[in-house]
């Protein structure tokens, strides 16, 4: 993949001294110091770095564009002879979308929801009348072929809902390819994917890219990801390059310190240990929304003190699971037992005991606490409704309790949009430790962050089960994180349990098919594993 | 930057220099950021507020009292006139300050909490009671709200407690409408259903949960509704249903002496007096409007574009 003599020489992009300040709190801040950056044509560039490093605002200064609230304060941006910093608008935009394109995060908030994708693909195209309509519909299904669509002929006449994350991801590409650029930036594209839709993605994009000899800029905080695509690496903290070179050789040698700790987050890891006192027990649970029904005879035991992992792809039942247990979704058939007696299936007829003792932490910390509460308020709440904590007394626990998420006092006033990311989810922990639960259900606690600041959590969490001995119920698909912090696993596909067992058991052959190819599209932090995995797939 | 620390941190990821504030120095800066219109509002509303509370202290005579010399000209004795039966048209502005504000805030906040308590219930609901309140709503809409207050007061008398109740009722149905509409967007929060699985009650759920999310278009709302408030009470004025005499309006002073405007050609001060409360009604109008634009920008997130 990453041969480093790719590019075919000349210069396609050049970036010299690059600064751009952003405004808030109403003051200017620098967010890019002076970062250099040249690109050749046909290169792909990996641009890594944990969240607020600068990335996507480098991204979008190679295209000559900064936000709304960002300036660019000095430096020159070459693209192919044309100086983007003193070119007008129009003639910016005449470049955009044709001859640099941009592939957002989210597809699913790019694409016009009323308009059919075939229209949208070869919008830019027939607006630039690079080739004429039919040219350009018959090229459109021709990409669509080519990044391993269903129906080619036929997937285009469909609307945005109409089709799933990953296929309109892969429509947003060849939109994006569709007149030719020279140069695509890809803006962690896959980020919102499972892992196995994000294996097909991936193999997708790096095709056509190499078929078509694009230059691409791919901004992701993901490692593994960045090694199966990028021929090299820059990585990017505060604002400033940290170091760049090769993907092998950044992969294998790391010179910076910083990058050396990114490569490291991967080797969390837990010895498991097997639990006798069951906590918590689901018996042939089936449950439905509607008349849709989305568990099929699910039985789930979790040890107390230990960590299940329940794994599976996006609508495999896992949060439902989560729902029934929480009361939230009254089951249609089966029971719940948790510390030996039988929890009234319905929320409003469950005891305020036995709602302290199960605590949920979402996935979205953001919409997980009411932005106008305080920190204070949010943290305080349980330990005044469950254990009638008031004043002084629960001030004093509430700044105990930040302490142990390793914050301290000074967060207490804070609003949540005043908190980062890593730390909103502290506050979410916090929260749900507040009312000393026996069981934790994690809903993808750690999926919306930073690789970084998730180990910083998964510590965090590792930590205060064994000070504390609760239990957790982790629903994830991340596979890397299962298997940092669980004793067991349960596999679920379709509603149902297709596996369950203690860590070393599950991840060890043989398996059953489904579990190996969810293992298997776990990226791993090699350059070839991408092709390997691909070659062996299609053998 | 020298004061970024080179191994990882949760309490220093965003902004070290935080400091804990108290209450009052929230408030402080919150004032000190007021740009100058607010503080326009800020000041007439203290000042309209103040007059209505001292009213019987500034007033140079009392509300009902009458002079033997009907539309009597600006001079000493009577700043700005007497009115059509010889009483202080100053004095009556002063009191209607403390009759019609008190009325249109009563009627407004009785209105809010009526229609926002309704409408946040429905929205928390969502089963039949939603169903229940939402048709009754649509069918209080469904007949012209002026004559529907006609008809009502004639029905229960033009006192002002009943006054107060029937516009209050009228206009919960449009703030039921938007409390509604926008509390089901927050209802289905994730921090709603984390306040549920803690067992919380309606209450906190409704006061605690949603009403502080909801916030900016009510306040908004607030604004708005509480001018209408002050044209429909005039209105019912004008039709003698209103407020009734001898108690002092503004509305209805500017009736009863809109016929001196003809006058402007004689003496300019005569046709200005109907206008005085006209323009107290006005002011007033776009002081709390200032004051609601500017509350609007600080809770809406929205950034000055630079």
């Amino acid at each position: 993949m990453s041969t480093e003599t790719n590019g075919s020489g000349d210069i396609l992009l050049e970036m010299r001294d690059i600064r751009i300040d952003g405004y808030s709190d109403e003051r200017w801040h620098d967010i890019i110091k002076g970062v250099d950056l040249t690109l050749r044509r046909g290169e792909i560039m990996g641009l890594i770095g944990e969240s607020g490093a600068g990335k996507s605002t480098l991204g979008k200064a190679a295209m000559g564009y900064t936000q709304p609230g960002c300036r660019l304060t000095s430096g020159s941006i070459l693209f192919d002879g044309i100086d983007l910093v003193a070119a007008s608008d129009e003639e910016k935009r005449k470049l955009w979308g044709t001859r640099i394109a941009y592939v957002a995060q989210s597809a699913a908030a790019s694409f016009n929801p009323a308009h059919r994708l075939i229209e949208q693909t070869v919008e830019a195209a027939n607006r630039r009348s690079i080739r004429s309509d039919a040219d350009s519909r018959a090229d459109a299904v021709d990409l669509f072929r080519s990044l391993q669509l269903p129906d080619p002929e036929t997937i285009g006449s469909r609307y945005p809902h109409q089709v799933s994350g990953g296929q309109l991801q892969r429509i947003m590409t060849a939109m994006a390819m569709s007149p030719r650029p020279d140069l695509i930036i890809f803006d962690e594209p896959t980020t919102a994917l499972d892992v196995t839709t994000q294996v097909e993605v991936l193999a997708a994009m790096r095709a056509i890219v190499e078929e078509f000899d694009t230059a691409a800029i791919y901004i992701t905080h993901d490692l593994a990801v960045v090694a199966q695509m990028a021929d090299f690496i820059k990585v990017l903290r505060y604002g400033e390059e940290v170091e760049q070179a090769p993907t092998r050789q950044m992969l294998s040698q790391p010179e910076e310190a910083y990058t050396k700790s990114l490569w490291s987050v991967r080797a969390l890891q837990k010895p498991e240990i097997k639990g006798e006192d069951m906590v918590l027990t689901i018996d042939n649970i089936d449950a439905a929304y509607g008349t849709l029904k989305v568990l099929h005879d699910v039985s789930i035991s979790i040890p107390r003190g230990r960590t299940v992992a329940v794994v599976g792809e996006s609508g495999s039942g896992k949060s439902t699971t989560a729902r029934v247990i929480t009361g939230l979704l009254p089951p249609m058939s089966g029971s719940v037992t948790f510390n030996g007696e039988t929890l009234p299936p319905k929320l409003k007829d469950r005891s305020k005991d036995q709602l302290r003792r199960i605590q949920m932490i979402y996935q979205m910390a953001d919409t997980a606490m009411n932005p106008r509460h305080t920190v204070e308020e949010i943290i305080g709440r349980p330990l005044e409704f469950y254990l009638g904590l008031t004043g002084k007394e629960r001030e004093a626990r509430v700044i105990d309790l930040l302490n142990m998420i390793e914050l301290d006092e000074s967060f207490m006033d804070r609003l949540p949009s005043e908190l980062s990311g890593g730390q909103k989810q502290r506050i979410c922990i916090a929260r749900a430790l507040a009312a000393e639960p026996d069981l934790i259900i994690c809903d993808e606690v750690t999926s919306a962050l930073d690789q970084i600041v998730q180990e910083g959590i998964l510590q965090l969490l590792l930590r205060l089960q064994r000070e504390f001995n609760i239990t957790y119920l982790f629903i994830t698909h991340d596979i890397a994180t299962v298997k940092a912090i669980s004793d067991e696993i349960v596999v679920m596909f379709q509603g149902k349990v297709v596996e369950q067992g203690l860590k070393s058991e599950i991840i060890s052959p043989p398996f059953p098919d489904y579990t190996q190819l969810l293992l298997s599209s776990v990226p791993e932090m090699d350059p070839d594993w991408l092709t390997d995995l691909l070659k062996s797939r299609d053998a | 930057m020298s004061d970024q620390p080179e191994t990882y941190s949760a309490a220093a990821e965003v902004g070290a220099v935080r400091k804990r504030r108290s209450r009052l120095e929230r408030i402080g800066l919150l004032l000190k950021s007021a740009p100058p219109s607010a503080w326009f509002g800020m000041i007439v509303v203290t000042f309209y507020i103040l007059v209505a509370i001292f009213a019987d202290v500034i007033a140079p005579y009392g509300e009902a009292e009458i002079h033997p010399e009907p539309f009597a000209p600006w001079s000493e004795e009577f700043i700005f006139g007497t009115d059509q039966i010889g009483r202080d048209v100053f004095t009556r502005i002063i009191y209607g300050a403390r009759n019609t504000m008190g009325i249109a805030l009563a009627t407004t906040l009785l209105s809010f909490l009526i229609g926002g308590g309704l409408g946040l219930v429905a929205a928390i609901n969502r089963s039949w009671l939603d169903q229940f309140i939402s048709r009754a709503v649509d069918v209080l809409m469904a007949i012209p709200s002026l004559i529907f207050a006609l008809m009502l007061l004639s029905i229960f008398g033009s006192t002002v407690t009943s006054l107060i109740m029937i516009i209050a009722v009228l206009d919960a149905t449009r703030v039921f409408r938007l409390t509604r509409a926008v509390a089901v967007n927050v209802a289905v929060m994730d921090y709603v259903e984390a306040a549920r699985l803690r067992g919380e009650g309606l209450g906190w759920v409704m006061r605690r949960e949603i009403l502080p999310n909801i916030m900016p278009p009510l306040v908004a709302e607030f604004g708005l509704r509480f001018c209408f408030v002050f044209l429909t009470i005039a209105a019912l004025s004008f039709l003698g249903v209103g407020i009734q005499p001898p108690t002092a309006d503004w509305g209805s002073m500017v009736r009863e002496n809109a016929s001196l405007i003809q006058f402007a050609q004689y003496d300019m001060t005569a046709a200005i007096t109907p206008l005085l409360p006209a323009a107290a009604i006005a002011l007033l109008t776009v002081a709390v409007n200032f004051i609601v634009d500017w509350f609007l920008h600080k809770t809406s997130g929205l950034r000055d574009e630079h």
